[in-house]
Parts: C-alpha cells; sequence; structure tokens
C-alpha cells in the first residue's frame, strides 16, 4: 500500500542494461519534468547521461551526493556528527549480524533435527520468532538512534543543508514525477533523509529501481545469497522512506538469490511477514496507485514454502520472467506466521 | 584403480618408440594425465631413474616414476583428491648424478622466492579469476615507502597500496601485510586487491606491505617487531594517511612465520588489531617439555604458542585461518581453532587442498579479506 501523499509509486528492475523507466512513464501518462535522483552512484552521480538520453532532456538531476558533500564541508560541525553516527550504525551493524547469525545457525540445526511433526513445527516458530525478534531489536535501535541524532543536529534547520533544500524544493515543485535510481543504498538513503525527500515528494509519482526502490520501501533489507565470504544472511539495514507499505523489495533476484534453495528462501520470507517479499529481476515492474498494486509485470513474490514462478531469462525469453501477473498481495505470498628442497627443505616458516 | 586410465592402454598395448610418440602426441593431452581423481606423472628421457619430489605432508617426499618396458618413458599414477593443487619437481638421476628439474611438459608453473616449481591442477581445481589483472578494474597505486626504526635503530621498508579511487578525505581501514613484496610478487596480492575492490567483495584499503631483513628472528615472537609495528608503524601511517582509527579497520595479516608475527604483535597489543588474517601459521607447541621437533628456529614459537594454549585471550574480534591439507602444519593449525573460537573472538578457519606456498595463500585471499572486511557488495543495487 503507499503509505504517503503519493500518486503512485512505481518500482522497476535494473535499468542499466535494458531499461523500462521510459515506457512506464508513458504508461502513467507523465509529460512534465523528472527529478532525477543518483546519489546512489555517490561520486558517479553526474554521470547520468544514459538517463538524461533515456529521458529525452526531461530529467533534472537533484545531485543529492553532491549537495552532501557541500554540506559536509560548509558544517563541520554536521560532518563530525554523521561520522560519528556513520561509527555508531557500524557497531550497531556489526553487533546485530553476530547476533543474527547465530540464530539463524540454531533455526539450521533445529530445521536439521528429527522429532514429531508438532514439536518441529513449534519449534520452527519459535526459532523464526527469534530472528524476527533480532530484525525488530535492530530496526527500532537504528530508528532510535537517527531520531536522537536528528533532534540533536537538527539538520533540516542547518543553514547549509536548508539552502540546498530550497533549492532542491523549488526543481520538484516544477516536475510532475521523479525517478530515483540504484546504487549504494545507505549512501542514498542517508541523502534522501539528508534533504527530507519524502516530505518534498508529496503530490509527485515516484519511480524507482534496485536500491532506489528499496530506500523508498518501509524496511531496507540488504541481501546476497553468494558473497565471496561464504553464505550470507539477508540483513536489516534500517526503515526506509515507507512510500509503500508492507513490502521488502528484493532487486536482481536472478544475480542476488539462491532461487532453488526453498528453505533458505523460506525462512528469509517468514522472517519479514507479513511483508511480501517482491522480488524484481530486470524487466520487471510493479505498479502501487493508492488503491494497492497493480499490473505487476515480471515481479515475482516468493511464497511461504519458498516456492516462485520465476524461470530462468534463458527459457523465458530476453530477460522477461514468464510469470507477467503474479498477485503480490500478502495472502498470496503467505501463510500467516504466528507472532509475527636436499631433503625437502622445510617451508613452514 | 577401478578407472580406465590411458597410461594403462599403452601398458597393454605393446609398447614402443613410436606408440610413446603417439601417446605424447594425442590431440589435446595435457601433463600430467588427470583423468578424475587420478594423475599420471609422465618424464622421456634416457635417464637412470626420475623421482617425483612433491611437498605433500602424508606421502612420501618422493616417489619412483616406473620405466615403461622398451621405451623411455617413465610414468607414476597417484591418487589426487578432487581439487587438489600440488607443486613438484622431477628429480632426475643420470650416471651417478641428479638434478631437480621442472616438468618441460606442463605449462603449470608456481614461482616462490626458492624459485619456480611445476603445479599439477587436480580434477576441480581453477586458478581463481580473480587473480589475474582485469581489464575493467581500475589498478590501485603501489608506493615504496621507508621508516627509521627506532626499536631496531635501521631503516625498514615496504610498500603501500592506495586504491584507485582513494581521495585524502576519505577514510579507509589498514592492512599490515608481513612478507610482504612475497606477496607481491608471488600470491599477485596487487591485483588481488584491485579485483576484489572493482568486484565490492572488500572494501577500499590503504596495505602497507612490509619486509623484515631478519624474519627468521623478528617474525618468530619478537617483542621488538611487536612493538616496531604497533608503536612506530602505526602511528606513522595513521598520522600521514585517512586512515579509520578503529581496531575493526585495523589488520595484520601473514603467511608461516609471518602468521606467528601478526598473531604474537596482536597477543603483545590486545584490542589494537581488530582484524587477524593467518595464514599456513607457524604455530608450533609442545604438550610436554619445550623442544619442538621442527628445532631450535621455532623455540620463540613454541614459547609463544604454548602461552596462547595456556591463556587463550580474546586479543582481536575476527581471526581468519587458512592451512592446506596438504602441510605438516595443518595438525597445529586445526588445534589452535577451538581455543581462540572459545575466547569469544569470531575465527573462521578453511582448508584447502593444497600446499605450503604463495598460490595457496593467494587463493585464499578473497574468501579471508571479504569475511574480514566484507565490502559494498550487500550494499549496492545497480
Amino acid at each position: 500500500m503507499i503509505t504517503y501523499d503519493i500518486p503512485a509509486v512505481v518500482l522497476l528492475g535494473a535499468q542499466r542494461y535494458d531499461p523500462t523507466l521510459g515506457e512506464a512513464i508513458a504508461e502513467l501518462r507523465i509529460k512534465g519534468k523528472i527529478a532525477t535522483i543518483t546519489a546512489g552512484w555517490q561520486e558517479r552521480e553526474d554521470d547520468d547521461e544514459d538517463l538524461k538520453e533515456h529521458l529525452k532532456g526531461r530529467a533534472i538531476n537533484l545531485t543529492l551526493h553532491a549537495r552532501g558533500e557541500d554540506v559536509f564541508r560548509k558544517d563541520k560541525e554536521l560532518l563530525n556528527a554523521h561520522r560519528e553516527r556513520q561509527t555508531l550504525l557500524r557497531h550497531r551493524q556489526d553487533f546485530y549480524r553476530v547476533r543474527l547469525e547465530h540464530a539463524l545457525d540454531a533455526q539450521h540445526v533445529i530445521d536439521q533435527r528429527a522429532a514429531p511433526d508438532e514439536i518441529l513445527e513449534d519449534e520452527a516458530r519459535t526459532s523464526i520468532d527469534a530472528i524476527r525478534n533480532i530484525d525488530a531489536l535492530h530496526l527500532d535501535r537504528c530508528t532510535r538512534d537517527r531520531r536522537e541524532f536528528d533532534a540533536r543536529y537538527k539538520p533540516e534547520g542547518r543553514a547549509a543543508v536548508a539552502a540546498h533544500r530550497d533549492q532542491i524544493a523549488a526543481i520538484i515543485d516544477d516536475c510532475e514525477a521523479i525517478a530515483i535510481a540504484g546504487g549504494h543504498v545507505a549512501s542514498l538513503l542517508n541523502r534522501l533523509r539528508l534533504f527530507g525527500i519524502a516530505e518534498l515528494a508529496k503530490g509527485k509519482t515516484i519511480f524507482a529501481w534496485c536500491a532506489g526502490a528499496m530506500a523508498i520501501s518501509e524496511r531496507v533489507v540488504l541481501f546476497h545469497d553468494s558473497p565471496p565470504q561464504g553464505p550470507g544472511a539477508a540483513e536489516v539495514l534500517d526503515a526506509g522512506l515507507g512510500f509503500v507499505g508492507d513490502v521488502v523489495v528484493l532487486p536482481q533476484p536472478e544475480f542476488r538469490l539462491k532461487l532453488g534453495d526453498r528453505q533458505r528462501l523460506k525462512v528469509m520470507v517468514r522472517r519479514f511477514a507479513p511483508a511480501a517479499c517482491i522480488a524484481m529481476p530486470a524487466r520487471s515492474r510493479v505498479t502501487w496507485l493508492r488503491s494497492g498494486p497493480t499490473a505487476p509485470y515480471g515481479a515475482f513474490a516468493i511464497r511461504d514454502d519458498g516456492t516462485h514462478s520465476f524461470e530462468p531469462p534463458s527459457r523465458a525469453g530476453r530477460g522477461v520472467p514468464s510469470s507477467t501477473s503474479v498477485s503480490l498481495s500478502p495472502s498470496s505470498t503467505a501463510i500467516p506466521i504466528p507472532s509475527a628442497p636436499p631433503s625437502l627443505p622445510s617451508r613452514d616458516v | 584403480m577401478n578407472r580406465h586410465l590411458v597410461i594403462q592402454d599403452l601398458l597393454k598395448s605393446g609398447p614402443n618408440h613410436g606408440k610413446v610418440d603417439a601417446f605424447f602426441n594425442a590431440p589435446g593431452r595435457t601433463f600430467p594425465l588427470v583423468e578424475g581423481p587420478h594423475a599420471t606423472f609422465v618424464w622421456r628421457g634416457d635417464v637412470d631413474g626420475v623421482t617425483l619430489r612433491h611437498w605433500i605432508f602424508g606421502l612420501e617426499s618422493e616417489s619412483s616414476l616406473a620405466r615403461v618396458p622398451n621405451t623411455d618413458l617413465w610414468f607414476l599414477t597417484l591418487d589426487i583428491p578432487h581439487g587438489s593443487r600440488v607443486e613438484y619437481k622431477f628429480e632426475i638421476h643420470r650416471q651417478g648424478t641428479s638434478q631437480w628439474i621442472e616438468d618441460p611438459r606442463n605449462p603449470n608453473r608456481a614461482r616462490d622466492p626458492f624459485g619456480a616449481n611445476s603445479v599439477l591442477q587436480g580434477e576441480g581445481y581453477e586458478v581463481p579469476d580473480w587473480v589475474d589483472p582485469d581489464p575493467d578494474a581500475r589498478p590501485g597505486i603501489l608506493e615504496p615507502f621507508s621508516f627509521h626504526s627506532k626499536t631496531f635503530d635501521a631503516m625498514r621498508h615496504g610498500a603501500i597500496y592506495l586504491p584507485a579511487r582513494f581521495r585524502k578525505t576519505r577514510l579507509y581501514p589498514l592492512l599490515v601485510v608481513h612478507d610482504g613484496s612475497d606477496y607481491v610478487n608471488f600470491a599477485n596480492m596487487r591485483t588481488v586487491l584491485d579485483n576484489l575492490i572493482h568486484r565490492l567483495e572488500i572494501p577500499d584499503m590503504i596495505v602497507a606491505f612490509t619486509d623484515s631483513p631478519d624474519r627468521l628472528r623478528e617474525y618468530a615472537n619478537d617483542e621488538r617487531h611487536a612493538r616496531f609495528l604497533t608503536e612506530e608503524l602505526l602511528p606513522d601511517l595513521t598520522g600521514r594517511l585517512p586512515i579509520i582509527d578503529r581496531p575493526q579497520a585495523r589488520c595484520l595479516m601473514g603467511a608461516s612465520f609471518g602468521a606467528v608475527a601478526a598473531f604474537s604483535t596482536a597477543y603483545r597489543y590486545p584490542g589494537v588489531w581488530g582484524r587477524l588474517l593467518l595464514q599456513s601459521g607457524s604455530f608450533a607447541f609442545t604438550d610436554i617439555g619445550t623442544r619442538n621437533r621442527r628445532g631450535p628456529l621455532f623455540d620463540r614459537v613454541v614459547e609463544f604458542v604454548n602461552q596462547v594454549r595456556e591463556e587463550p585471550t580474546a586479543v582481536s574480534e575476527r581471526v581468519f585461518m587458512s592451512c592446506g591439507v596438504y602441510e605438516s602444519l595443518i595438525y597445529e593449525n586445526r588445534s589452535l581453532v577451538p581455543l581462540l573460537d572459545a575466547t569469544g573472538m569470531q575465527v573462521k578457519f578453511v582448508e584447502a587442498r593444497d600446499g605450503h606456498n604463495w598460490e595457496n595463500w593467494r587463493d585464499r585471499l578473497r574468501e579471508g579479506l571479504s569475511w574480514l572486511f566484507p565490502g559494498p557488495l550487500m550494499f549496492v543495487y545497480e
């Protein structure tokens, strides 16, 4: 559901190689200018020629990353406070990860045990509850830390921030929609918050993909099933802007998820229920109107049992998932989860 | 041996010079012959004997090749477990003398400070694709540095790696590498860093490649070395480079005696070095007495490891350890893991079917570095 005063939110699959943003904009009959946010690209923020070309000259980049750097250059107190907060967040994420990995290990061990079905089912629920509690605690702490930071440093009222915010507001006011690209999701989220984009976006149609789509959902979940250091556990990063609720956005599932690993997917879905875990492969699209999600194309929900409808592009055509009409309502995805060398020389030296 | 092997066909065929020629010239054939879990080493020449020399702990260090009757072909078939990587040489015996040589029919070589070895790549082993230069990865900079150590009253030399997108206004983690020149020259570490950073698997980081003029002494639990690193080099680097001033952002790494140097330094300065990467550590110890079978070179090491075993202490936060199962040190490394783990440090131990060599250490860099310093891969969605 849309939780903000926004007419429509369109979530898209990755846009780098085969952009579909233009089609989505045309479909909603957006004729005016489009404010773009590429802050997730960080220092490469202005390397946006392809995006501008795709939008046929209607794009105006809000340059949130560069504006943020300018703010930190001018306001050293805020810079130092920001760095302290980053350190705090790293500690929080690290300790959260320690707890989470142990809880996931316990869940895995219990899942392998033999016992009467009713006991196993009860214990499985308890395992998931324990993980959900760790996720919830982390999210609460992130929210609390952010509120304390905002209350103490009042970024929105600081001269350097306010000056840029006024300029950004004027640009957005002149636009009909905002397009938020992917990139580094934490960095993007930081800039979106610093300049109060949630408030400034009221009344505008939002298009977002990859990290952009994650950042505007209610909860940002980091995930990668095959990182080099071993099987990764999905982690809650923080609350997102919350333009759309009841979903966890999973971009690039074809690369980042082990889509054949039902057990793994099942745990993920149950962790975040009742929100639906929506995977967004290339060329996929979901449009949220105030009435709810409509016309999903290529996106698919991971079901409560870890199954899904995605077929690899090689069988389904050029990057287009075969399933193009999957309902994204949580009810279709979830069984409710209660509570949610002479002789050889020694070389050992 | 149940599997049908090519060498057996030759043996059954009534081998002669022409059939040996055909054996070698068969299209697509590479040597040693790897057929499933079996590897056949071959040598051709009119000599008195051929011995396979290898460094696989657990097998006899020398194994003779057998001569195929009526020919000048010598062969030896060994069972080589899946995923193995074996460094070896041939020892050729001729007219009362012998000579160690690399296998002329095997193009795979591994260089090390002693020269080079031939490499058998067993079934399932592949050279990782992140060890060779990637044209898309922007190369970092390697700058030599010199440093006068008060502790040693001598100049110390090394090289500083700065990532490709280095900016003075950003802060970076610091990795200090023992035997730095060898890691660069024999483990492709500069290229590995470029590639892993490019792939977002590790963050941009500053790396100090250090060397010692007397590593067998200074790396073997030498208090001066620990003081030099922690009280001299670290403040110097932190003072002139944008380094994150937190233990979690400081890592010591090394292989063999270099791993002892890294761990013993962290042990002397608990809480300073928050990350350790210890490869094939020479962690010799004794259960009774103080003399290890490895000899006096290890006396200081034994003293240190015995102390650790007596009083295991959490001195760091995360410790990545790796060791080859074909090393004699596998026993010492396996023994250390549960002790360190019980201290509350996060310990990850990885074994490989490889020996005590630089390419083993190279092949573990990705897993070790990305576990100690996860890159932004989990954060970037484009």
